[in-house]
């Protein structure tokens, strides 16, 4: 080893340590900007190694420095303005595109790599088999997470998109597959073998997110994020580059723990998820089924806004509906007007709340609702006894009562116990199930209303209402 | 099975292990900056996207060595980028509202 050689692997040493110190830091809300910070850090010592090194080995062309300068030019621009400019309601679909492209960065070196070793050539397995997993794995992160950036966003339908004979081409695309692995991995190399490999893992990737419905997309991005960073480790043994290996097993293994831990919070298993056609994406899309139950009481914002100006404590439950219609200034404004005037506000926020784990306090945080007034599920739950209203605002299953029961879709959920306060008051667009697909017997509860509004629309009405009475 | 490879597959095993060690119960507010955190990392592709540009020559190889680092670019400048946006919302201080003004 030389000496740059030497150095080059102790700083690319220190840089892993970086990223595993860093995801622990992220752990806990105190020091998580800290761990991410620290992990920025070490990825800026790896790319400061591989420049020297890359400039000491000397070997590249004026060329590859212009296509390497501009490519990067470019997407670190396109990168920082994105990332800076995204409201926070769409930052999931911003880092399945980010996750996108990981992978077909990933999947680009394994193609460049196979092709680099010439036309007829006989490869060894320790190369041709991470080539191909790498290929394959990132072509699969590439295809499947812009679809779910599609999905989160709306420009492709969040329903699940099946059609006849779907799992017959599934089947074929599998052994598509096969085939390029097999002329991958047993035959000389050929620009063409690679090529249907690429091809079969992109369509694979579309095949496998489309079925799946938008609500579910948070766990099937955390899943093709941990796929990325397995695509990394490949590309890792593929140049033999260790720093890639280390961190990109060390995303495969926590985003598959993430993942598991995303699919526990929303009560579901990843291969029931994987299955696909559950869940519209949207928590009042789905048609209403025929056992509605027709004893539900309907009110006016009027109505809501007398209720709340006569309250002492007031509890907001904000569910996906609220991320959905994009109405948490409305909601922060709401909270706003009622503490002006010595109310208590506070928001009992699930687990599952909003369109990934964790994004409703983002959101919230968001819009300068005080980290105090968000309760988490076990705060919250004893507080609603002593709420005297309960704002549900697009959310449903969470806080459905049968899940206290036996035999259905959800139960076990925890949810929050908005049925034991003094009033409820739901606003909802329309008595369609939620995401589980069954009703919620929280509706017809004597002490429960129903305000049938886009929860944006709704919540202006209600502030408008409720300033009019707190101002008598 | 060559040294090199041998080594490289004990990193991958050892590091899949430490990933899941270090990745103990996460509180769901931290999941969705947790996953974007992850995502940032595995930008660290863009040190093969420097390997291959070094490599390369000839238009298909200029023009996949121009691809992996664009998207190698965006991932890692991007997550890192996005991430810190995010967990700084965490940081603000109930009173903070001057801080909040970028938000629209």
């Amino acid at each position: 080893m030389s000496t740059l050689q030497t150095i080059a692997s102790l700083i690319y040493l220190i840089s892993a340590v970086c990223y595993v110190l860093g995801v622990h830091m992220m752990r806990s809300p105190k020091t998580a900007r800290k761990g991410n910070g620290l992990s920025a850090i070490g990825m800026f010592m790896a790319v400061i190694m591989i420049i020297i090194e890359v400039v000491a080995d000397g070997k590249i062309t004026a060329t590859g420095w212009i296509v390497l300068i501009a490519g990067l030019a470019v997407g670190i621009a396109y990168g920082v303005v994105k990332a800076r400019k995204v409201p926070m309601t769409d930052v999931p679909q911003l880092v399945s595109l980010f996750n996108a492209v990981g992978g077909g960065a990933a999947a680009v070196i394994g193609i460049f790599d196979y092709l680099m070793k010439g036309d007829g050539v006989a490869l060894s397995l320790a190369f041709s088999i991470p080539v191909f997993l790498d290929v394959i794995i990132g072509g699969i992160t590439f295809s499947g997470s812009l679809i779910a950036t599609g999905k989160l966003s709306g420009k492709v339908p969040g329903k699940p998109i099946t059609f006849p004979g779907a799992k017959l081409v599934n089947i074929i695309v599998v052994l598509g597959m096969l085939v390029a692995a097999w002329f991958m991995l047993a035959t000389p190399t050929n620009i063409w073998f690679v090529v249907l490999g690429l091809v079969m893992a992109l369509i694979f990737g579309l095949l496998m997110t489309l079925p799946i419905g938008g609500a579910d997309m948070p766990v099937v991005v955390s899943l093709l994020n941990a796929f990325t960073g397995l695509a990394v480790a490949f590309a890792g043994f593929v140049i033999n580059n260790q720093v890639l290996i280390i961190a990109g097993a060390l995303v495969g293994a926590a985003g598959t723990i993430l993942t598991l831990q995303m699919a526990e919070a929303m009560n579901r298993s990843v291969a029931n998820i994987l299955a696909g056609g559950f869940g519209t994406g949207d928590s009042d899309s789905g048609s209403a089924g025929p056992d509605v139950p027709v004893d539900v009481k309907e009110t006016s914002a009027d109505d809501i806004g007398l209720q709340l100006a006569y309250a002492q404590n007031v509890m907001i439950v904000p569910g996906y509906g609220l991320a959905a219609a994009q109405a948490q200034h409305e909601v922060a404004e709401l909270a706003t007007v009622l503490t002006e005037k010595g109310i208590n506000v506070n928001y009992a926020i699930h687990p599952v709340a909003g369109r990934m784990p964790g994004h409703m306090n983002v959101l919230l945080a968001d819009v300068n609702v005080p980290y105090d007034q968000m309760k988490q599920l076990d705060d919250a739950n004893p507080m609603f006894e002593s709420t005297d209203v309960s704002l549900v605002i697009g959310a449903n299953d969470v806080t459905n009562p049968l899940a206290r029961e036996s035999g259905n879709e959800i139960s076990g959920m925890p949810i929050l116990d908005v049925d034991k306060s003094k009033s409820v008051v739901v606003i909802k667009r329309s008595m369609s199930t939620g995401y589980a697909g069954i009703q919620n017997p929280l509706f017809s509860l004597d002490n429960t209303q129903m305000f049938f509004s886009d929860a944006k629309v709704g919540l202006q009405d209600i502030v408008a209402a409720t300033k009019q009475y707190l101002e008598d | 099975m060559s040294e090199e490879l041998f080594t490289n597959l004990a990193i991958f095993v050892l590091s899949l292990l430490v990933g899941f060690e270090v990745m103990s119960k996460i509180p769901a507010t931290l999941q969705t900056p947790m996953m974007s955190g992850a995502n940032a990392i595995h930008g660290v592709v863009v040190v093969g996207a420097f390997v291959i540009a070094a490599e390369a020559n000839g238009w298909v190889f200029y023009t996949l060595a121009f691809f992996g680092a664009v998207f190698a670019a965006i991932n890692v400048a991007g997550g890192y980028t996005v991430t810190d946006r995010m967990l700084g919302m965490f940081d603000r201080k109930p009173k903070a509202k001057s801080e909040g003004d970028d938000s629209k």
